[in-house]
């Protein structure tokens, strides 16, 4: 059947307009950025290298990576951990499953502003939860944020109970395609519960497992509310996350130029670590 | 003995996610003395978090804007988001391919590269201060493009040439054949759009700095770290819970989409 030639045209016209304004041109223009010194209110100065010998020698910067790395290696992993319990438990015959599944699933739909309030009040140092209930049971308080050791992994905790509820879903669903003839064949075999996990059901949720990796590192690189709010990026700049520095340098300072080759910079390294992640996962397949 | 291992920490862990809920709205509705206890009912139930709160911030004000800001954008995507869906999934015309790697492009694309020029673009544009700062930057979604596109592939062609055949134009054809018979992708790509765009707080923290043109998440970012609620934490406490509120809300009612639509991202990546 044929339509009129132009009217495919008009309809994704209305799309390329904005991908040429909002997402072609800055593109091209961050790049022309990290060349200049520019505080928007004044002219743009050229300024060569500049923004690229000071990112290298920029201390803070290079932490904020780190911090934001530190945040993924915790995050990941207990939530890989605790998303793989909950999803295995509720993958047998429970009572009131949907209960459980929707209480877990609350705190993926509620902004994360609302959830770092929350969890500043849990993690208070004299009036929080957390340290009241180690009072009670006779341990010392611990500084969640306070402590410049702990911090990060507070904010990694925190995040873990804001996400885990997805992941336990995307578990589920993974866990089900596992056909149940397979656990039948291993019972006659004797094999035990854990043997079962690591040989049968394992291998089998993979795809799963690599989604989750990939969907929470881009998470993660984005690390900026939880931070802001909390601890501002402290104690010691140990939560300062790449997002927070670069809104800093940028909507703080106004460094146009240099937050923009932070941003770049920034992207890349992100952009690294998904095709690595990738290339692992093409190989694993 | 092992369903017992199992609903002890079903529980325990159904608990640790609801029990900081209710604690919240309890504690904004104690008076602020009675907050610092952990017990659920406090002795005495006031409004006086919120009445402060109200003639504190311009909360009645944040919560309009932040409907109209979050439905304009829902809108655009689902509207902008089917015609290209539509013109990639069931049209033929030179250059497709190439659009819809452009898509993937986007997709793929960290948005650290362009948070800053974006902004600028903002200045140039005077639209630092307006609804059109926060609106028209979102109109368009890779995500749900290519939702769009995979769920209209399963819709059969013959379909369309039928209403071709009755002289029905395109517009017509995506409105009224195909929007009614895609409901589903359309309640998912309308739900995660919404739940985004009610929850996004750095760009608004970015090219909003007129408290009236506020959304709720950056009103209250901002008094929560700003030293307006006087350290009142009850008043905090208030103020998160009017954001919290509608979207929890409406994922009490329609749990089961929520869930749903959540989890088709991760199955389309």
């Amino acid at each position: 059947m044929k339509t009129r030639k132009i009217t495919p045209y008009l309809l994704v016209a209305p799309y390329i307009l904005h991908f040429v304004i909002f997402v072609a041109f800055p593109v091209i223009f961050s790049i022309v950025l990290t060349f200049h010194k520019w505080n928007i209110i004044s002219p743009m100065k050229f300024s060569g290298l500049d923004n690229y010998i000071r990112l290298f020698n920029d201390t803070l910067f290079l932490k904020s990576i780190m911090n934001t790395f530190v945040f993924l290696i915790i995050h990941i992993p207990l939530q890989i951990f605790v998303a793989l319990i909950l999803a295995e438990i509720l993958n047998q015959k429970i009572f009131m499953r949907g209960f459980f599944r929707a209480a877990f699933f609350m705190p993926v739909v509620v902004s994360g502003v609302v959830v770092t309030m929350l969890w500043q009040q849990m993690f208070a140092f004299d009036t929080g939860l957390l340290n009241r209930v180690l009072t009670t049971i006779g341990l010392d308080k611990v500084g969640w944020l306070v402590d410049p050791d702990i911090a990060m992994s507070s904010i990694a905790v925190m995040a873990t109970w804001k996400n885990v509820g997805l992941y336990v879903i995307l578990f589920l669903v993974g866990l089900q395609t596992v056909p149940p003839h397979y656990y039948e064949a291993a019972d006659l075999e004797g094999a035990n519960r854990f043997q079962k996990f690591f040989y049968i059901t394992l291998p089998m949720i993979k795809p799963t497992m690599f989604m989750v990796i990939i969907l929470s590192t881009i998470g993660g690189f984005s690390l900026f509310i939880e931070p802001y709010i909390m601890t501002g990026g402290g104690p010691l700049n140990s939560t300062i996350s790449a997002v927070l520095y670069i809104y800093k340098q940028g909507f703080f300072y106004y460094h146009m130029g240099y937050a923009s080759t932070l941003g770049l910079f920034f992207a890349l390294i992100i952009l690294i670590v998904i095709v690595i992640q990738k290339k692992f996962i093409e190989r694993e397949k | 003995m092992k369903k017992l291992i199992f609903y002890t920490v079903l529980l325990f862990a159904a608990l640790s996610f609801i029990y900081p809920f209710i604690w919240m709205i309890s504690a904004s509705l104690a008076p602020e003395s009675e907050i610092g206890s952990l017990v659920l009912f406090p002795n005495t139930f006031t409004l006086d978090s919120y009445t402060q709160m109200f003639s504190k911030i311009p909360i009645g004000r944040a919560l309009f804007n932040s409907i109209l800001v979050s439905t304009l954008v829902t809108i655009g995507v689902l509207v902008f988001g089917s015609m290209v869906g539509y013109a990639l999934s069931k049209l033929e015309f030179k250059g497709r391919e190439f659009i819809f790697y452009v898509i993937i492009f986007t997709m793929t694309l960290p948005f650290q590269i362009t948070l800053i020029p974006q902004y600028i673009l903002m200045v140039k544009f005077g639209w630092v201060d307006t609804y059109a700062a926060l609106i028209v930057p979102y109109l368009m979604n890779a995500l749900a493009i290519i939702m769009f596109r995979q769920y209209f592939k399963s819709i059969p062609t013959d379909l369309l040439d039928a209403a071709r055949i009755d002289g029905c134009g395109e517009l017509r054809i995506l409105f009224t054949i195909l929007w009614p018979n895609a409901l589903p992708a359309i309640v998912t790509i309308g739900i995660l759009t919404f739940m985004a765009s009610w929850n996004e707080v750095l760009w608004p923290l970015i090219v909003i700095r007129d408290e009236s043109l506020m959304t709720m998440p950056q009103l209250v970012t901002l008094f929560a770290v700003g030293g307006r609620a006087d350290a009142q934490l009850g008043v905090k406490l208030a103020s998160a819970i009017l954001l919290a509120l509608p979207i929890m809300i409406a994922y009490l009612f329609f749990q089961k989409y929520f869930i749903q639509s959540m989890a088709s991202t991760g199955l389309k990546e």
